[in-house]
């Protein structure tokens, strides 16, 4: 898979201004955006969700163009099939974990009970069975981590994303979910992003660097 | 407990309630369109559309009338399409009682959905969530506590609602007239025993509501 990103935004609010100017390709399976927090490594990954809007540019994956100002084309975020782990999770505090992850899988206007075996499988392979009746604030770090990777993967995504996946979790937790990670990836075969500002990380995750610094990809 | 303070009881509780749910569709729609976004002109909307909320009930009255009386827009309207006329009908007291009400549900609404973790929102989006599914699964379920306490207060209002009414409904024994029209006739009429049963009624039903709300906006395990 090929990941094309050539974008700009401008955010201002009444401290600062922030100009966002990333240009990058990958055709790694792993992608690694570093850098210092506030770089503008979240904006690129939800721009590439479709959670923002980049003011101009391009984002492609393979051919197919998921934004493009210049032919007014802008996916939809529900269409553009790409798992996302949020930073802090965004579990849903309202539902299960078992709800959590088929909540990609269940369409319609009610959060079901009931779901269908599929969510099941995902669950059971990242080792959250015993949790499948626990509501969110009962988990601890590590295990909402878990959650959230499995809720992505559930909805069979083209591509993952991940926004500091461990940014929340002690250093011991930090390594082993690593490893759970690139060997979930693996055995899933989807290619992923993943940001962080750790540079254990980086060395752990190999694949494609990209050094990010104000907004820009750093040389 | 006196038939006389029934028949009123009664009236005031389908009035009341019919007139929550007419509020509560209402200002859960508006109080998503005015959205988490301060601008001004949702802003003055909102001002606007609380003012129901802080008017004389005289006031919301003499509009209700000029809207659904003979020559009004609405009534006209409804008289020579359906033959119906809304004034001194229960169902015009739902309607004076839904507008004097419906403040509190949209203030409620708004405010809970602002409350909402935006993230939350993005997460069932970047799901497959449309835009309905993302309001149904995620919003309303995180919104729901201060919404209905909003509710409530809304039906704590209605049931209360004079003034309005009054004029709307007029206060016809049996057909319009509610639980605080009632009293005010009994009070009227010197009829201190009967008036008195069903204030204490009144009360009741009052305290009730607001601890049933003050709990719902206190208890907060999941949400």
């Amino acid at each position: 898979m090929r990941i094309a990103v050539d974008i700009e935004k401008k955010l201002r609010d009444a401290s600062r201004e922030f100009h966002l100017c990333m240009r990058f390709e990958s055709d790694a399976d792993v992608t690694v955006l570093y850098g210092e927090s506030g770089a503008g490594k979240s904006l690129t990954v939800l721009a590439i969700a479709g959670l923002i809007r980049p003011d101009k540019g391009r984002i492609t994956v393979d051919d197919r163009a998921l934004f493009d100002s210049a032919h007014r084309i802008d996916v939809r975020a529900r269409h553009r099939n790409i798992g996302l782990v949020f930073q802090d999770y965004a579990l849903f505090p309202h539902l299960t974990v078992l709800q959590n992850i088929a909540f990609a899988q269940n369409r319609g206007w009610f959060n079901r009970r009931t779901v269908d075996a599929d969510a099941r499988a995902t669950m059971a392979s990242m080792q959250l069975d015993a949790l499948a009746d626990a509501y969110p604030s009962d988990l601890s770090g590590g295990q909402r981590q878990r959650v959230a990777l499995a809720r992505a993967l559930a909805s069979r995504p083209r591509l993952l994303l991940l926004d500091e996946p461990f940014s929340a979790l002690d250093s011991a937790l930090r390594d082993r979910l690593r490893d759970e990670l690139i060997d979930t990836r693996r055995r899933a075969g989807i290619p992923m992003i993943v940001i962080t500002h750790n540079a254990d990380d980086v060395a752990a995750f190999g694949g494609k660097l990209v050094r990010v610094r104000d907004g820009r990809v750093a040389d | 407990m006196s038939s006389d303070a029934i028949v009123p009881l009664l009236l005031t509780l389908k009035v009341a309630s019919l007139a929550t749910v007419l509020a509560s569709i209402v200002g859960i729609a508006l109080g998503k369109w005015l959205g988490r976004h301060r601008t001004f002109t949702r802003n003055v909307a909102e001002s606007l559309l609380t003012l129901p909320l802080v008017l004389p009930p005289t006031v919301l009255g003499y509009y209700l009338l000029v809207v659904l009386g003979r020559n009004g827009f609405i009534g006209e309207w409804l008289m020579r399409w359906f033959g119906v006329s809304l004034i001194f009908t229960w169902q015009g007291a739902v309607i004076a009682a839904s507008i004097a009400a419906f403040p509190l549900i949209l203030r409620a609404a708004r405010a809970s959905f602002s409350d909402v973790d935006a993230q939350l929102e993005n997460a069932a989006r970047s799901l497959g969530a449309s835009e309905t599914e993302v309001f149904f699964r995620a919003t309303l379920p995180l919104a729901w506590r201060g919404i209905l306490a909003g509710a409530l207060l809304a039906f704590a209002r209605a049931m209360g609602e004079f003034g309005a009414t009054l004029m709307v409904a007029g206060s016809l024994p049996g057909r319009t007239q509610t639980l605080s029209l009632a009293i005010y006739d009994a009070v009227m009429a010197g009829d201190d025993a009967r008036a008195e049963s069903m204030v204490i009624i009144s009360l009741i039903a009052a305290v009730v509501l607001l601890i049933f709300a003050a709990q719902l906006l206190q208890r907060r395990k999941h949400t």
